[in-house]
């Protein structure tokens, strides 16, 4: 009983380490293609720059405002600012060398200024922008909105026009059509006290005295912190990328279990082990056993490697980890089973299964994190066994949470290999053919 | 003892294996002879437990196998017509992993492989992979694989496909050192002069039916004729002479290639002095004589009508 289980396992475990092919494909890739995503997703912590918003601005009206507008948006973080020509910035949008364009017409800081308080006569910006961006594109969109509100508000309260700008408005206001006469007399009151307000600073200035320099500001400032398992820990975009492709590689190596067992009974090997008198429990139960061990050392070796080289931890419950492998491993060996019970030929087998395969890996989330499909989309993956791996995975690495959050992933991948290996052993095609 | 009782086994509307009932004493060597598909395979797989039979059933010493793990299958060593190594494991791991399957493990499993590697006589080539091994060593080494148990009855599916001729011998060495050795040998083939050389008694087998079983002189008894004389002639014979032939008692059949006289006779010493007789007698005197053995091949092609090679 123990003897061919032992041979059973220690054969598989054999051909598998002796294959070259299946070596390679299982621990060098995953570790490859994981480096890759992992650097390109972000990397560990804030140690690489996201890259900024290539911005180009055409400044046609050459106002103290316009000026410290472009000024203002060269030195946000998130933005790489070019001053152009006019006729080169929509080109180089479309070539796709910038992803916005921003043009601020003639006139524009004196218009702004006098529109701030009425709604007619409001000077255009144009706004070109590359379509593939649009998430960039509203960004950029945002930033200027503060920028341009700061620095008209800024120049109206004590700037060097500030008294012209005033006055400018408040005869703007009277004339205007479209005010009604309670809140014509309102606006005026503050505009006059504006002009007040700039007087009083003008004489400050020639008596010596400090100046207080006004203007509106984006009434928050926003202080950035990923939520992760402390304040200390730094999310890691390694810990998901390894978690992945150790998922999907894993997965093919439980295609190859299966092939392996269509492989055996075209080759008439199958029928050397039904001839011989061993149960069909101790011959499946050697290819779980083997095929979860195979599994294991193949999650060992590339975490191993992504904490050494890229210092992804397990800041969660290292039990919950190791269980949440365990289980995995097992629904891929009862995975490997189901090819085998269902395959006809090995061939025939592969491409179905591979297929299948890439499948449950993309709806897993372990290309790209789960948390950015749409919610429907969400919802519905809570029915792959992938994504509670996944998910486990990213649980007990980046997110530090405790063996409690395993306990979910863990049932579920345990309740698929059941179901798996159920199907299976109801359909294996136990006679030898032929 | 083995015996086989009416087995069937349908597949869909084709039954390959059609009633097949045979048995086997032990040390008795039978040969299972038959075309391309008539069903040998499938025999073969039910007797070893591979297969269950669509009815019929397979007695091992007065017992039918009882589930997977049935002790009795220890009695039992079968070579698969097909090659069933591992090419990736050297010839040694091949032989211990199927050793472990029958739960032999060190000294024993040990002595077992030596004994196997020795008797086919690849001892010095067990540490190489047998992917490196020629078609007859592999031969040999599927053959070697069911040995290691010590099993009483001997399942050969075809050992001998695909080999030169020197490796069929050394295989043909090997079969007669375990026949001696008094195991049961059920020998499938569709090789005449194989089942000839080496089979007790022969079952042939033809759509899934038996279609004759029994030793080999007894089938030889089923043919019309035991010889062939061949006499050559000095003029070529024409027609009378073949009806003047024909005619006499002895002759069971006649026919003219050339110059030669193909004579078709049931008993060499009585009737061929006859003969020969006859023909000085008639003015045909005769420049050369040689006698033919009819051989299975006749027997197979008398039973069903066709020739085993081509059906
Ligand atoms: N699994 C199967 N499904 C359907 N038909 C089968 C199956 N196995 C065998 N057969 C058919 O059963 C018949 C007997 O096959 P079998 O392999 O027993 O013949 P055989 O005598 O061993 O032939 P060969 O000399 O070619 O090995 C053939 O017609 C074959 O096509
Ligand atoms: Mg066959």
């Amino acid at each position: 009983m123990i003897t061919p289980l032992v041979a059973l396992v220690r054969r598989d475990l054999r051909l598998f380490f002796s294959d070259q092919r299946s070596v390679l494909m299982s621990f060098l890739a995953p570790i490859v293609i994981a480096s890759f995503f992992g650097y390109v997703f972000g990397g560990s912590g804030g140690k690489t720059e996201t890259s900024k918003i290539p911005v180009l601005i055409v400044d046609q009206d050459g106002s103290d405002i316009s000026r410290q507008i472009a000024s203002g948006l060269t030195a946000d973080k998130n933005l790489e600012v070019k001053v152009v020509s006019s006729e080169s910035a929509k080109e180089l949008v479309r070539k796709g060398k910038a992803t916005v364009a921003i043009l601020l017409p003639k006139e524009f800081g004196a218009n702004a200024a006098k529109a701030l308080f009425t709604s007619d006569g409001k000077p255009e910006i144009d706004f070109f922008y590359d379509p593939s961006h649009r998430m960039e594109m509203g960004m950029a969109q945002g930033i200027l909105t503060g920028q341009v509100m700061q620095t008209v508000s800024k120049e109206m309260f004590g700037g060097a026009t500030g008294q012209k700008m005033a006055s400018d408005a408040l005869a703007r206001v009277e004339q205007s059509q479209g005010l009604d006469k309670a809140s014509k007399s309102t606006i005026s009151d503050l505009l006059r006290s504006v002009e007040k307000f700039n007087n009083e600073n003008a004489k400050a200035k020639v008596d010596g005295k400090p100046v207080s320099s006004g203007g509106f500001t984006t009434p928050y400032q926003v202080r950035e912190e990923a939520v992760t398992s402390g304040t200390s820990v730094e999310y890691n975009g390694y810990a998901h990328s390894f978690g992945g492709m150790g998922i999907q590689f894993i997965l093919f190596m439980g295609i190859d279990v299966g092939i392996g067992v269509l492989l055996q009974r075209q080759r008439g090997l199958w029928k050397r082990l039904r001839a011989a008198p061993i149960s069909k429990t101790l011959l499946l139960s050697a290819r779980v056993i083997s095929a979860a061990i195979i599994a294991l050392v193949i999650l060992t070796v590339i975490f191993t490697f992504a904490r050494i080289v890229f210092g992804v931890r397990i800041e969660g419950s290292m039990l919950g980890f190791v269980g949440i492998c365990l289980a995995f491993s097992l629904m891929t060996a009862t995975f490997g089973l189901l090819i085998a019970a269902l395959g006809k030929t090995p061939e025939a087998a592969r491409g179905l299964s591979v297929f299948v395969t890439l499948l449950l890996v993309m709806l897993g989330g372990a290309w790209v994190p789960a948390f950015i499909f749409p919610q429907w989309l969400q919802t519905v993956t809570k029915f792959v066994p992938t994504r509670w791996a996944m998910d486990g995975l990213d649980a007990m690495t980046w997110r530090g949470l405790g063996v409690d959050a395993a306990l979910g992933p863990i049932a579920v991948l345990l309740g698929f290999a059941l179901l798996f290996g159920a199907v299976a052993v109801h359909q294996f095609r136990w006679e030898a053919e032929g | 003892m083995l015996q086989v009782n009416s087995l069937k086994k349908n597949y869909g509307a084709l039954q390959a294996v059609d009633g097949v009932t045979f048995c086997a004493s032990d040390g008795e060597t039978i040969g299972l002879l038959g075309p391309n598909g008539a069903g040998k395979t499938t025999t073969v797989s039910i007797i070893a437990g591979l297969l269950s039979p669509t009815s019929g059933e397979v007695l091992i010493n007065g017992r039918p196998l009882s589930g997977d793990t049935d002790p009795v299958k220890r009695k039992i060593g079968l070579v698969p017509q097909d090659l069933a190594l591992y090419d990736e494991m050297s010839a040694l791991d091949n032989l211990s992993f199927f050793g472990a399957l029958y739960d032999l493990s060190g000294a024993p499993l040990t002595r077992a492989i030596a004994e196997a590697l020795d008797l086919v006589g690849l001892a010095d080539r067990a540490k190489d992979k047998v992917g490196t091994f020629s078609g007859g060593m592999k031969r040999r080494l599927n053959l070697a694989a069911a040995l290691l148990h010590d099993p009483q009855i001997l399942l050969l599916d075809e050992p001998t496909v695909g080999v030169d001729p020197q490796s069929r011998n050394a295989i043909f060495d090997n079969l007669e050192v375990l026949k001696s050795r008094g195991k049961t040998l059920i020998y499938t083939t569709h090789y005449m002069e194989e089942a000839e050389r080496l089979c007790d008694r022969l079952v042939i087998i033809d759509h899934g039916k038996v279609i004759a079983d029994d030793t080999l002189p007894n089938l030889y008894q089923l043919l019309p004729v035991t010889n062939v004389l061949a006499i050559e002639l000095a003029d070529p014979p024409d027609a009378p002479l073949l009806l003047g032939l024909k005619a006499l008692p002895q002759v069971e059949a006649a026919e003219s290639q050339g110059r030669v006289l193909k004579i078709g006779i049931r008993h060499l010493s009585e009737d061929t002095p006859a003969i020969l007789q006859w023909l000085v007698m008639e003015g045909h005197p005769y420049t050369h004589l040689a006698n033919e053995r009819a051989s299975l091949e006749t027997v197979f092609l008398n039973l069903t009508g066709r020739s085993l090679r081509d059906s």
